[in-house]
């Protein structure tokens, strides 16, 4: 259904982005769109700058106080950046799920339901639950936890956890996902459940996310960026980037010869 | 070289047998300390979970004091001659004794406050109509009660003992006559302090401490818990933050005794609170108490993984709320833990308290938070200055109620930890 990346919209565009940790420059002049119901992998090897560039995209650097950042990120062409946005109201339209499952240690309902609950998207217990029933199945996860949702989120296994973060993500109906190596602590069988969900989301949702896996980055995305030492090395169709990468370096990496 | 590592590894046995040796007797000598302290004061305390009655048959004309309907008339019961009532009724016991001087000698062995007690005991009872006879047990004096306690050996030469020959032997026929014995010592748990020790009792100190302590923790654990919270998440770093950070470090240092003066001369001088009350000494001990709750609770907000935060802001909370909502909950053993060590520390403290008057003789148990009080370590304090052997034994048994208070709050401690202990 998607035949050309390059005619879809972009839903994120980043403009000349640097990103400063302190004297320390993370990220390079990076510039790249994201286009919109598509999933976008950011690869590289530790310490390229791909999770820091992630991170940029729902202001989660804002939080570290030494983190500057320069150059524009447009979503929907509204500058992420600009003063009137809100970092708040931004990250429950870009959602997050991170590298460890990190459900509360709260009940499951309790998990999903606290988005809703804060950006006052139910009205009543009915609409929350609903809410919290749809995000479950929408994350797959639903016939697993539906007779227990009253049950200790962090007593599931690894993958639930990770799922019922996405859940999480999903409740607050957010238009972008990023993922921050969502498979890292997962066995193979949880990392499959996973990547089939992600194919299922990025019917309605824009997915970036970052892995250290090739494969997994060969399987489930439609672009890839190859970042470098904080340079956006390469960025093209994931079928291209691996068969017939345009850059030595990024062939270096993806045949394991580096990183 | 097989040999060479044989002896080698011989040796790290050595030292590693030596160092647990030296780690199991440093532990034997603090706790065989620790319960040396504990026996002796309790080997001086327990006497004074006991006190010497005598039993006495009084008669009393109730038409005195009480209206017609059989109402208590207050002006009048306090009018009647309830000393002379006890003196006289006692006097019957010794027909013997006739003089003024003996008689005065004579009743040097019962209570002075047996008057008082005498007219509570009436008070509470409902008496007849016209003259009746009441026979009640009153306190004898503080000496002849630690006599019978065998605290004062009738070895010791007459003019350096308390109580005389001729006392002693009105002691001894009370006793004969199986109308004095030591009964427990109710008073000790339902009386405030008084010049007498068979008067005095640890309730007001106790419930001037609870008033203190309430006060204590009202104020300071929100003011730390805030601070805390500030200063992990909006605190931008810098030289105002680091400034602020050495201070309260440095607070949690200054002497006790300056605290005290900081509440004289800005609560009772500047705000004109009253003196000698709980609500100031709850608010002194609440600015002593801040720091440590503060560093305990930064540390214990520390602690909890970045991840749950992260997952909060995530979603969209605000810092406020990721704070409030995931992070505090998730703190609160360690909170909690910070702020009952603070309390212990905080009930456990004299010299702040004497500086903003806690340190008065009140006789009456405190009743609210701006009435006159004083602490259990304070009157700790005042009973062991005094000259009575029997307030002696009153202080050790305070020092174990003090310290019975503080295991208490040690334990809830526990309690609360292993309740609100989150594991994930």
């Amino acid at each position: 259904m998607k035949k050309d990346g390059d005619t879809m919209k972009q839903k994120l565009i980043a403009e000349n982005v640097d990103v400063f940790y302190g004297e320390k420059q993370a990220i390079n002049n990076i510039s790249l769109g994201i286009n919109e119901n598509t999933i976008t992998a950011l690869i590289g090897p530790s310490g390229c700058g791909k999770s820091t560039f992630l991170r940029c995209l729902n202001r989660m650097n804002d939080v570290i106080d030494t983190c500057k950042i320069s150059g524009k990120i447009l979503m929907d062409n509204t500058d992420i950046y600009g003063t009137e946005v809100d970092p708040v109201e931004l990250r429950a339209k870009v959602g997050m799920v991170f590298q460890k499952p990190n459900p509360f240690p709260k009940s499951i309902f309790e998990n999903i339901a606290y988005g809703p609950r804060i950006h006052g998207l139910a009205s009543n217990n009915s609409e929350l639950k609903d809410i919290v029933l749809s995000s479950l199945e929408k994350a797959g996860l639903i016939d697993e936890v539906k007779d227990r949702l009253d049950d200790q989120a962090t007593g599931l296994s690894g993958g639930q956890q990770q799922r019922i973060c996405i859940a999480r993500a999903i409740a607050v109906s957010p238009e972008v996902i990023l993922m921050d190596e969502p498979c890292s602590a997962l066995d193979p069988i949880a990392t499959a459940k996973i990547e089939e969900l992600m194919n299922e989301l990025s019917q309605s949702y824009t997915i970036v996310i970052v892995t250290h896996s090739m494969q997994q980055a060969a399987r489930v995305s439609k672009k890839t960026a190859f970042f470098h030492l904080g340079d956006l090395i390469e960025y093209n169709d994931t079928d291209k980037i691996f068969t017939q990468p345009e850059n030595e370096k990024t062939q270096d990496y993806i045949t394991g010869r580096f990183g | 070289m097989d040999i060479n590592r044989k002896n080698f590894t011989r040796s790290r046995k050595r030292v590693e047998t030596r160092l647990k040796f030296y780690g199991l007797t440093s532990i034997c000598f603090s706790l065989l300390m620790l319960a040396t302290l504990l026996i002796s004061i309790g080997l001086n305390g327990y006497t004074a979970l006991q006190q010497a009655y005598f039993k006495i048959s009084i008669p009393v004309d109730a038409s005195e004091f009480t209206s017609e309907d059989g109402n208590i008339l207050k002006n009048k019961i306090n009018l009647y001659d309830w000393d002379g009532t006890v003196n006289r009724s006692f006097n019957k016991l010794f027909p013997e004794v006739k003089s003024r001087d003996d008689r005065k000698k004579l009743f040097s062995i019962i209570s002075s406050n047996s008057g008082y007690d005498f007219k509570e005991i009436v008070k509470k009872r409902s008496l007849d109509k016209g003259k009746t006879v009441l026979t009640v047990w009153l306190s004898l004096s503080d000496d002849a009660d630690q006599y019978l306690k065998g605290r004062l050996s009738k070895d010791i030469p007459e003019k350096d003992r308390r109580i005389s020959n001729q006392e002693i032997k009105w002691v001894d026929s009370l006793v004969e006559r199986k109308i004095a014995q030591l009964k427990f010592n109710k008073t000790f748990f339902t009386a405030a302090d008084s010049r007498e020790p068979e008067s005095a009792g640890i309730l007001g100190a106790v419930v001037g401490s609870a008033l203190t302590l309430t006060i204590t923790i009202l104020f300071a654990l929100p003011l730390a818990v805030m601070a805390s919270i500030y200063l992990e998440y909006f605190a931008k770093p810098g030289k105002v933050t680091d400034f602020i950070e050495v201070n309260i470090n440095n607070l949690a240092a200054v002497p006790s005794i300056v605290f005290g003066l900081l509440g004289l001369s800005v609560f009772l001088s500047t705000f004109g609170l009253p003196r000698s009350a709980p609500l100031v000494g709850g608010l002194v001990l609440g600015l002593m108490t801040l720091p440590t709750i503060i560093i305990a609770t930064r540390a214990s907000i520390r602690s909890i993984p970045p991840s749950i935060r992260e997952a909060a802001l995530g979603l969209g909370a605000s810092k406020m709320q990721a704070a409030m909502h995931h992070v505090l909950p998730l703190a609160t053993p360690g909170i909690l833990t910070g702020t009952i060590i603070g309390m212990a520390q905080a009930l456990g403290e004299t010299a702040p308290l004497l500086m903003i008057g806690m340190v008065a003789f009140i006789i009456d148990v405190p009743s609210s938070f701006t009435s006159s009080a004083t602490a259990m370590p304070v009157q700790i304090f005042m009973w062991s200055d005094s000259a009575e052997r029997a307030f002696y034994e009153r202080s050790s048994l305070a020092i174990l109620f003090l310290v019975g208070f503080l295991i208490i709050m040690n334990l809830i401690a526990v309690v609360l930890r292993k309740k609100f202990e989150k594991r994930w």
